[in-house]
Parts: structure tokens; sequence; C-alpha cells
């Protein structure tokens, strides 16, 4: 059997975004492996050390993914395949990209995170699925397989959730729940370098253009009550939200 | 030709659908529009429709999932001839329109907050880089778009009734659904609330919601709850705020014992007043509320119920 995460670098939610130019600039911001890409990866090692087989990871993205590839080498996948394409290319046309090079290493299945941390996308799981004709179930939050062909998945709705029976090879793409990741060791980040990392230049060209990137944040009134006496506190609360801010 | 993908509950059309009319009657320079009802009961609900619609299609599929219900739409643009595709945002259909997308080999515009035309493109505008960034993209024709629930007027009836037409899918392969685990549903609906009360793990206790729900029965508001919170098993999943949950924008949001991790300000920093209690004053959620009380929650909170009780009195 063989397993594939499809992963992506984005910046760390805690560092500080700024805009240059109209949009957003990346540089001097600490890039990590995106966490729900890494629920997949994590969930991919542990297929593999259940089922046996083989562990991939796909990337398609600048040069820079590379720190983010080594990531997932070092927590325990076999080798990795980065397709390289700088500058901005819509989920759609990713999809495309990405199924040309997943079809080939017809995998048992593919997991991928369920949206991405820097365009806010849920929709490269189930492009790629629909690129390769799979089914495809999104906000995994737990996966058995059930022989070679076919598996059984827990995953969220809008509201509550289901549990399917999916005929393999399928996407699935994760939710926070599914596991708890581990930590990379130093003898897997040391391996990691020795890993196969094959790089394949890609040229696509983008179904969305992004015109212009601002950051509105909104300016907050950031009026502190003294809590030491709650009662007061709680009144003086209510009175200006009814008064001063009028919503209620 | 514009067709838009009618949300509906088996019984009658959601506000989503509505919204989602509104949306494709603000690009109707582009042509006329028709709707298309998938699911269960579909003439039903098309009738319904047609309200609003000169053409609604009826696809009965039986229940959701996201390949019945991709091909479903494909099949009525293929039929209507439709350039552009509306539908309201949500995680089913940000699946399933993802799939149709690339069936039309389409540009998609997700959770879009509004959506306007040059004739050739489509413009949108959305929420990226974990609800922090506004971002205005173009795409040209074909264009899938989702609409962002409560960004947009509800659509008024047309003038005259239109006609329901029963549309052929084949249906594709597809994931077999073993069982749903529906959530009990009760009170407001938290995307649709104008006022909410989140309880964070500061509470410690699930019986500790007892109060929150009070607060929120009072003001009218829906409750939610934070990661820490539903994993512990102390509120159900829906009830949920941030990047992997919901993401809200009620005018009031209140926040009882809730830290603010990024991951929670995704689901909430939209919200027009925040109102942050919490016993640190260095927590995060304070950088971002309009109010603050700091404060031990087991005292304030009562107090607030009390309170709020009297101003509605």
């Amino acid at each position: 059997m063989k397993f594939v995460a499809v992963i992506r670098q984005v910046p760390d939610g805690e560092s500080r975004l700024k805009i240059e130019g109209g949009k957003v600039d990346l540089g001097g911001v600490t890039m990590i492996l995106d966490q729900m890409d890494e629920w997949a990866v994590e969930e991919v090692i542990r297929l593999q050390e259940k089922h046996g087989g083989e562990s991939v990871v796909v990337a398609l993205g600048p040069e820079r993914f590379e720190e983010a590839i080594r990531t997932a080498l070092a927590m325990g996948i076999d080798r990795a395949i980065h397709l390289v394409a700088e500058g901005y290319l819509d989920p759609i046309s990713q999809a495309e990209a990405l199924a040309e090079v997943i079809r080939a290493e017809a995998p048992t299945l593919v997991f991928t995170g369920g949206q991405q941390a820097d365009w806010d996308s849920q929709a490269l799981g189930p492009a790629l699925a629909e690129a390769l004709s799979w089914p495809v179930v999104s906000w995994t939050t737990q996966i058995e397989l059930e022989g070679e062909t076919q598996a059984r998945a827990k995953h969220d709705l809008d509201e509550g959730a289901e549990v399917v029976r999916v005929a393999l090879p399928a996407v699935f793409t994760s939710q926070q729940g599914l596991n708890e990741p581990r930590y990379p060791t130093l003898p897997g980040i040391m391996k990691a370098k020795r890993k196969e990392l094959k790089k394949v230049p890609v040229s696509a060209s983008s179904k969305v253009e992004i015109l212009e990137q601002t950051i509105q944040e909104k300016s907050r009134l950031n009026k502190m009550i003294d809590g030491k006496d709650p009662v007061a506190a709680a009144h003086e609360l209510v009175r200006l939200l009814h008064e001063e801010a009028k919503v209620i | 030709m514009i067709l838009v993908v009618l949300e509906h509950d088996g019984q009658r059309l959601r506000k989503g659908a509505l919204e989602a009319i509104s949306r494709a009657r603000q690009i109707g320079a582009l042509g006329a529009i028709a709707g298309v009802v998938i699911g269960e009961n579909t003439q039903a609900v098309a009738q319904e429709a047609a309200q609003y619609l000169p053409t609604v299609y009826a696809a009965e599929v039986g229940s959701y999932t996201p390949e019945k219900w991709a091909e479903a739409a494909y099949a009525a643009a293929q039929k209507s001839g439709a350039k552009v595709v509306v539908a309201t945002g949500g995680r089913q259909s940000r699946t399933w329109t993802a799939r149709l997308a690339y069936k039309m080999k389409a540009g998609l515009l997700e959770d879009t907050l509004e959506t306007s035309t040059d004739g050739q493109h489509i413009i949108g505008v959305r929420y990226s880089f974990l609800n922090r960034v506004t971002e205005k993209q173009k795409a040209a024709l074909p264009v899938v778009f989702t609409a962002k629930p409560n960004t947009t007027p509800l659509a008024e009836p047309a003038s005259s009734s239109g006609v329901v037409e029963a549309l052929e899918v084949s249906l594709p392969p597809t994931v077999e659904v073993l069982e749903r685990l529906s959530e009990q549903k009760k009170g407001v609906s938290l995307t649709e609330a104008t006022v909410v009360v989140t309880g964070g793990r500061g509470l410690g206790s699930p019986e500790a919601f007892a109060g929150v729900e009070e607060l929120a029965s009072t003001l009218g508001a829906a409750v939610g709850a934070t990661r820490a919170v539903v994993d512990a098993g102390w509120r159900p999943y829906s009830e949920q705020v941030g990047q992997t949950g919901k993401t809200v924008q009620p005018n009031l949001y209140i926040a009882l014992a809730v830290s603010g991790a990024v991951q929670h300000q995704a689901g909430m920093n939209k919200s027009k007043y925040i109102v942050a209690v919490n016993k640190d004053a260095e927590a995060p959620i304070f950088k971002i509320a309009d109010y603050g009380i700091v404060g031990d929650v087991h005292q304030v909170l009562p107090a607030l119920i009390d309170a709020a009780k009297k101003l509605k009195d």
C-alpha cells in the first residue's frame, strides 16, 4: 500500500503579517508546515505503521516549501516530490498539476489539510479528488482501512458528523481531533537529510488573480473595567453595551 | 446565464438560498438566472423557489454526498448554459463546489463577502490568512463562487412565478453513508445569531456552561465554545468557534474565560463588538476586545446575568 500526504508551507499563525505594495509580504515571517497538513502527514505515517507499504509527501509551491517537506520527512515520511512553482496558483489549477503526479504514484489514498492557513481555502482536497475521479471525504476525524479497497471514516458536516464507507483510492482532508502529531526526533531530522526529495519544475497559470490584499484590523475600544467588584463591573459593562455600543 | 444552487432543509429554502439569489441578481447583467434544488423532496422546494426565479430545476438525487451534489449542479449548469454558479458557503458546499469548479474548468472564489462583474470576470472580496487579511480576487468566466452566510440581504420574490423542471442526473460513484450523527440543535443558530456568548476552558467544568446558557438566552444569543471545550466533551462540536469550527461575525461577541488563541480569533475577529472576561490580564483576547473585565468568571458571570435580566425587564 502507498499513502500520500499533500502538504503546504504557510506563515505561523502567531506571526505578524504586513502589507507591501498591496500584497501580503512574507519576508521575515516564520513559515511552518500547515497545521492541518501536519495532521494529514501524521495520519499517513500511522496508516503506514499499521498496514505497511510506503509513505510519500507531495508539495506544490515555491522553493521555500523545502523546509516544510523536510519536517514531514523528519516525522517519518519515506520520500518526497516537490513540484516547484513560484507565485500564486489557485487550488483548482493546483489540483490539475498535482493530479498528474499522484496518478503516476497510484497510491491507496491521499490525505491533505481541511483548510489552508494562508489562502483560507478548503478546495484543494475535493478539487484533487475530482481531477482524479475519486471520492472525497472532507473534515475527517477518524479513518480505518477495511482491506485494501475500502475505508470507513468519520467526518464533520455543516452540522454534526457522519460515518461513511468509501471505496479506495480516495482523497481525505483533515480536521482537528484526527490525531496528535509527533515531533520530529533528532535521528529523524538527520535521516530526513538523506531521504529522496525529487524536484519537478511546474509551469501553470492561475485561474484566479489576487488584485489586492489589505489588513483591516478593526480598531477596538480596549476599554477595561476593573473586576475587583464583580457586581459593579457587570452593571457597568451592561450599561456600556446598551448605551454606548447599543448592541443589547 | 447564471445558476444558483439553492440550499434547503428538505422542506423549505434556507436563508442562505435567498442570499445566493440576491448575489446572482447583483451580477444580473451577465444574463438570466436559473436555480437548482438538489436532494430530497426537491419538487416541493423548487415550487417555493419558483416564486423567485424564472426556471428552477429539481434534481432528486437523495441525501447529501459531495459527488452527487457536484454532478447535479454540473448537469444543471450544462442544461442552462450557465457561466457562473452561485452557492452559499459552508463546509459541505465548499467541498462540492470545488469538485464542480474542476468539472467546469472554472475559477473558484470561496466564501466571498461581496461579488461584482465587469462583464468578463467575477471580482470577489474575501478573507484570508486565518481571517486576518481582506483580499480582492478576480477570475475570468466561467466562475463558481460561494457566498459567505449573513453577508447579503435576502431576495424578495419576483413579480411572476417561474417554472419547475425535473433534472435527470446520472449518479456518480460516491461514498456510502453508514450513520448520521446529528447534534441536538437548540436555541439560536450560531452563524445566524446577532449576539454570541462563548465559554472557554477557564470555566472549569461542563456544569459552568449553565451560566453561559442563561446569559445567552437572556440576550437572545447563541452559545459558542472553544476547541478545548469541545475536545473535552463539555459541549458539542457544532458550537465550536474558530479556524476548525465555525466563523461568526455577530454584532456582539462575549468571550467568557477564553484566552483567545489565533485559531479561535480566526472564527470571531470580525465581530462588531467584542467583550472579554478573563482573570489573566495578559490574555490575547483583551488585545481585540472593545470591553474587558479582568476578573474571576465565576463571580462576574452571575452578576452579568443579573444585570442583563434587569435591563431586559
